[in-house]
């Protein structure tokens, strides 16, 4: 019992990554823009809230550094997807080869020694009062550090967003037939780059749960493909948000089964183990025929 | 450039025009690149002072490492080898409509089994490196065939499945080189030596080995098969208009099929060149990313099999010089990747480049290939 408990508590942290960013690309395909840039600005966000976070030694500031990069990485493949139409999937290699350089570069110029100040650490656990003294589902669910939390409530706001509000009923119209959009009023340009950069934010906040809330510092591509399995999640999920959120558990569930098989039976290769979620991803973008949004990776030309 | 177009010309000098349009973008691509990665080096260092010293020295490292020594041109040379070869392995797949981000997986799989059969399989000389070149195709091809099936038959998105077999390539590789397949020996981590009758010859007495040779062969035939039989055309079709392509007979899954089995096996000889003509041995992480510079290199040469030749060039010759800046200038190699996001930016988006240098805009004609039709629903 025990074990599972444990297990499953890793899971719901795992997973948070995964979903943050599987919504950081709902808010963008929605709209119409395919986001293949979700690891990259999860890198740089993750980079860059280290390093605020550490040399101001201030893990507020570190948030809001993490924030707005994640943002500016998504209005950079804003502009060039949206204004200069650049074939979306190669914008967002481009993102994603950049923060690859861009984080290798700084990581090597300010976060090692002899620059490197120290980590500011990580986001206290927060157990919630009473409820976390619940038996099993307690310590699941209601004793986690801030950054799932935010997670999970943020799955019902999305939900609410993307289906009950005008904001949301915009950013389908957008992603489903911008022509008629457009005929009725809606601004698609604005419409697009809004929500990309809103997927910014949550990307960022992915990246941010990396270095302030789960390893406490910087290290090269610490992302690992973190930001693709969400994309994953999100094509599993059919671009809703309970769908991203169940794929991403999934996620959390097989990468906190790999990080207990690792210490239970240390004579399975460790790579076998490596393995596991990048399997699972490929049958998870297999097996399920996708519905995506009908103009997602479609520049749009006004008439 | 823009000469002044006379009444009469000769073909000649028609397609010389033609070559030095088609040059603008890529040389403006490059420049544009060299000047902001340039801006980035005197934001992070001590002083700006410092910084512009870093840049000039690491600049000219780059030239002088890559160009003006004699090894430094070898090995120019050499590494244009993967890099001519994992290009060929995105513009096939890319003509037909694909985006192949697995060649590094592809290279190092690839480089797997064309080794194990090095190893162990005796063969007189020159038979056995033939068998193992094709070993390296068959490794290759066989993890491109993965993502083309899974795309044509099932319609999953190769963009993420090339990424997840990369991971599960490298992965598995490091398991067999540490594992089963590790040289007993225990001060290192890498395989036994392929046999000597597989290994590619070398020439001058220098690292150049047939291997470049083949490269350029293989280019060459890319080009062939492309451009001058039926398969390419249909598969240059595919990659135009799938619907159109099947409306005339063509059947668009084929080509995906056929197209990342190719683009794969080449990444897969890419591999097992640089353990026959380099290593002779399977180390950890022996990939280092020429599959992903492909992607800049096949982009830059808008997916042309001969123009990937001089576009493996200049990454060839940022991939040496690299090593420079850090000798030269104490500058990371990563500097390095953010030239070649940043060329692939510029090459990807030509208007941006157009735009900052007041270029006229020409009416582009519709030659490549559109990637991101949606996720394949």
């Amino acid at each position: 019992m025990e074990l599972v408990t444990t297990v499953l508590q890793l899971a719901l942290t795992t997973a948070t990554p995964i979903a943050l960013g599987a919504y950081a690309g709902l808010f963008s395909e929605r709209s119409g823009v395919v986001n293949i840039a979700i690891e990259g600005m999860m890198l740089m966000a993750a980079m860059m809230a280290s390093f605020v976070s550490a040399y101001t030694n201030s893990l507020f500031l570190g948030v809001v550094a993490g924030l707005l990069t994640g943002a500016l990485m998504a209005g950079l493949h804003a502009v060039v997807s949206i204004k200069y139409k650049t074939d979306q999937i190669i914008s967002g290699t481009v993102i994603n080869f950049l923060a690859a350089g861009v984080t290798g570069h700084l990581y090597q110029a300010y976060l090692v020694p002899p620059r490197w100040p120290g980590s500011a650490g990580t986001f206290p656990a927060m157990p919630i009062p009473v409820l976390s003294d619940i038996p099993i589902i307690g310590p699941i669910l209601f004793d986690h550090q801030p950054i799932v939390y935010i997670m999970v409530i943020l799955t019902f706001v999305i939900h609410y967003v993307l289906w009950y509000t005008p904001w949301g009923l915009r950013m389908r119209a957008v992603g489903e037939h911008p022509r008629a959009a457009d005929t009725l009023g809606i601004n698609v340009y604005f419409t697009r780059y809004a929500n990309v950069m809103i997927g910014g934010l949550l990307a960022g906040l992915a990246g941010i749960w990396l270095t302030l809330e789960w390893v406490g510092s910087f290290n090269i591509n610490m992302t690992n493909g973190r930001g693709f399995i969400a994309l994953a999640a999100l094509i599993f999920g059919r671009w809703t948000p309970f769908g991203a959120f169940g794929a991403a558990l999934l996620f959390g569930l097989a990468n906190a089964a790999q990080i207990r098989t690792q210490t239970m039976f240390p004579q399975v290769p460790a790579e076998f183990l490596q393995m596991l979620p990048y399997l699972l991803t490929i049958l998870v973008a297999t097996l399920r025929r996708p519905i995506p949004p009908a103009a997602v990776g479609q520049p749009y030309e006004k008439a | 450039m823009s000469e002044p177009t006379p009444p009469t010309r000769t073909t000649a000098r028609r397609i010389l025009s033609r070559v030095g349009k088609g040059l603008q973008i890529p040389i403006l691509a490059i420049f544009t690149s060299l000047i902001l990665a340039g801006i980035a080096i005197v934001l992070t260092a001590q002083t700006p002072a410092i910084g512009w010293q870093k840049v000039l020295d690491g600049y000219w490292g780059i030239v002088d490492g890559a160009l003006l020594r004699g090894s430094g041109r070898t090995n120019t040379l050499v590494a244009m080898t993967p890099l001519i070869l994992t290009g060929l392995a995105v513009a096939l797949p890319f003509r037909a409509g694909l985006f192949n981000i697995g060649a590094e997986g592809q290279f190092v799989m690839g480089a797997l089994v064309g080794t194990l059969t090095g190893i162990y399989l005796n063969l007189p000389p020159v038979i056995l490196t033939v068998v193992v070149l094709l070993a390296g195709f068959v490794g290759g091809a066989f993890w491109g065939f993965i993502p083309g099936f899974l795309r044509a038959r099932l319609k999953a998105h190769e963009v993420i499945n090339t990424i997840m077999l990369n991971f599960i390539a490298i992965a598995f590789t490091n398991f067999m080189v540490r594992g089963p397949f590790k040289d007993p020996n225990p001060s290192t981590v890498q395989t036994l030596p392929i046999l000597p009758a597989a290994e590619l010859p070398r020439l001058f007495g220098s690292r150049l080995h047939v291997g470049f040779f083949i490269a350029i062969l293989l280019a060459a035939a890319a080009y062939y098969f492309l451009f001058k039989t039926t398969w390419g055309f249909s598969l240059r079709t595919t990659g135009l208009n799938p619907t159109a392509a099947q409306y005339a007979g063509i059947l668009p899954w084929k080509q995906y099929i056929i197209s990342m089995v190719l683009g794969g096996g080449l990444a897969g000889v890419a591999g097992i060149i640089e353990v026959q003509g380099i290593t002779h041995v399977l180390t950890e992480g022996f990939a280092s990313g020429y599959g992903f510079d492909a992607i800049a290199v096949s982009l830059l040469a808008v997916n042309n099999p001969l123009a990937i030749i001089p576009a493996a060039f200049v990454f060839g010759v940022l991939r040496i010089g690299g090593d420079f800046l850090q000798i030269r200038a104490g500058l990371s190699v990563h500097i390095v990747s953010i030239f070649n996001a940043l060329i692939l930016l510029f090459v990807a988006a030509p208007a941006i480049v157009r735009s900052v240098f007041r270029l006229k805009s020409k009416e582009e004609e519709q030659t490549q290939a559109s990637l991101s039709r949606g996720w394949g629903g």
